[in-house]
């Protein structure tokens, strides 16, 4: 998806759809502020999604227990009366400033959005997939050596190696049997963590004759100009040797890295951003950090903190997106202000 | 009580340890940068560790869990684990651990 037309434009851009992310939103909406929020996952959750959906938190005040993603569905349900647009699967590639004095967010989509206030609520970085840690790889990487597949045909005729035990792996190895010329699929173990459908294609493959299984690491790579000619693969208590391999696909999960928004101009202190925690502005006026990407003297990375500082980044941020208004503090509980925006009017509340 | 951490690059650190806290722990606290990035849920297998014998029999052994975030790991042996899964006790004075690749 290539969007040329003219930038979008709204009030603030949040870049992370974690929970700060979200609750960001909510704490932007009762204020009147419009959200756009950039993520690279194709979901919303940040970590909450990607590393424990299913594991229970029990800190969230008031909240006894909930999973990961039980966070994110009620922080979801929170942020629906202010309907928020998502860009998902998309990063935050450059911040600049516009002729106009605003803030403007392009996506390595070619999303561009218009804001007033941006918010980095981006956790540890983007999540992007583990590269193997072996000697010289990159020399390969995104010529024969890759960790997703964009174009199948990139592996048509080829010698491919997959490596890795879960649905990615898997679901890659089968759907590229029938056009790579061979397919051996490489594993630390002979047990395999993904859909028991694709286990079972899998094995049926392999009993077929038409996949080849390892159960290996592979510890070193061969070649020349970026083309692999062979891997070298060890196997439990085994001596290494040599398989020859013209493609390699390695599926080892994400991992977090800083990656573009290191260079957006914001000031960074060994990867986090050192805020003013009186609004958690960055040391760029109208740019807000809030969540595990921030720092500052007594600092927890706990979502608890992180809700406090979208609480008080919100504050800040209305003054750049409504300058010419006062603001006004209010609660939830009484205000019919805030009970109208939040699509709660039918309430019995004495604010009748 | 101490634990002794080898790096990437073979050198070794001794580092104090404290009852009840993780390996990750212990090892992070000592100043060496080890990825963990889940922060010690065993969701992520950036703080995947080598431990030998005599160590590795005195440990519990690890759960299912354990065990399937591995494979997220790299060069997974007999002697991996995960170091937010392996908890310092008293008779563990002296253990030695190897970080592994990935976990910087």
């Amino acid at each position: 998806m290539t969007e040329n037309s003219s930038p979008i434009q709204t009030d603030v851009v949040v870049i992370g759809a974690g929970p700060i992310g979200l609750f960001s939103v909510f704490e932007l909406g009762l204020y009147d502020m419009k959200t756009h929020l950039i993520d690279i996952l194709d979901r919303v959750g940040g970590q909450c999604a990607e590393l424990y959906p299913e594991k229970p938190i029990y800190d969230i005040p008031a909240v006894p227990v909930c999973k990961g993603s039980e966070l994110i569905d009620r922080l979801m349900e929170q942020t629906k009366p202010f309907s928020p647009v998502f860009h998902l699967g998309q990063m935050a590639e450059k911040l600049e400033k516009t002729p106009e004095g605003l803030w403007r967010v392009s996506t390595d989509h070619g999303t561009v959005i218009d804001a007033k206030v941006v918010v980095l609520a981006a956790g540890g970085g983007s999540f992007v997939p583990k590269k193997m840690p072996i000697k010289g790889i990159e020399d390969y990487e995104n010529k024969s050596v890759f960790y997703a597949v964009r174009k199948m045909d990139t592996f048509r005729g080829k010698h491919l190696v997959v490596a890795g035990g879960g649905d990615s792996a898997l679901d890659w190895a089968v759907n590229l049997q029938p056009i790579a010329a061979s397919v051996t699929l490489i594993h630390r173990r002979n047990e395999f963590r993904a859909a028991p459908d694709s286990v079972g294609k899998m094995r049926g493959l392999v009993s077929e004759g038409k996949m080849a299984l390892k159960i290996a690491n592979i510890t070193g790579v061969t070649g020349a100009d970026g083309q692999v000619s062979s891997l070298t693969l060890k196997e439990e208590g085994g001596e290494p040797y040599e398989m020859p391999c013209d493609c390699l696909l390695g599926f080892y999960g994400l991992t977090m890295k800083l990656g573009p928004v290191a260079s957006f101009g914001v000031h960074f202190e060994s990867e986090l951003v050192p805020v003013d925690t009186s609004c958690f502005e960055t040391n760029l006026p109208g740019v807000f950090a809030v969540g595990d990407i921030n720092t500052y003297p007594g600092k927890m990375k706990l979502i608890l903190s992180g809700f406090h500082e979208a609480a008080l980044m919100a504050k800040k941020a209305f003054s750049y997106v409504h300058p010419d208004q006062r603001y006004r503090f209010q609660y939830t509980t009484s205000s019919s202000n805030l009970h109208t925006k939040l699509g709660k009017e039918d309430c019995n509340c004495k604010c009748k | 009580m101490r634990i002794f951490c080898t790096d990437l690059v073979g050198k070794v650190h001794e580092l104090p340890a404290t009852e009840e806290w993780s390996v990750m722990e212990i090892i992070r606290e000592g100043g060496i940068p080890i990825l963990a990035q889940c922060g010690g849920s065993c969701a992520c297998a950036t703080c995947h560790i080598y431990v030998k014998e005599p160590w590795k029999s005195r440990l519990p052994a690890p759960s299912e869990e354990e065990i399937g975030m591995l494979d997220g790991a790299f060069e997974v042996t007999e002697e991996s684990r995960l170091a937010c899964q392996v908890f310092y006790t008293k008779d563990l004075d002296g253990l030695e651990v190897t970080l592994a690749p990935g976990s910087m």
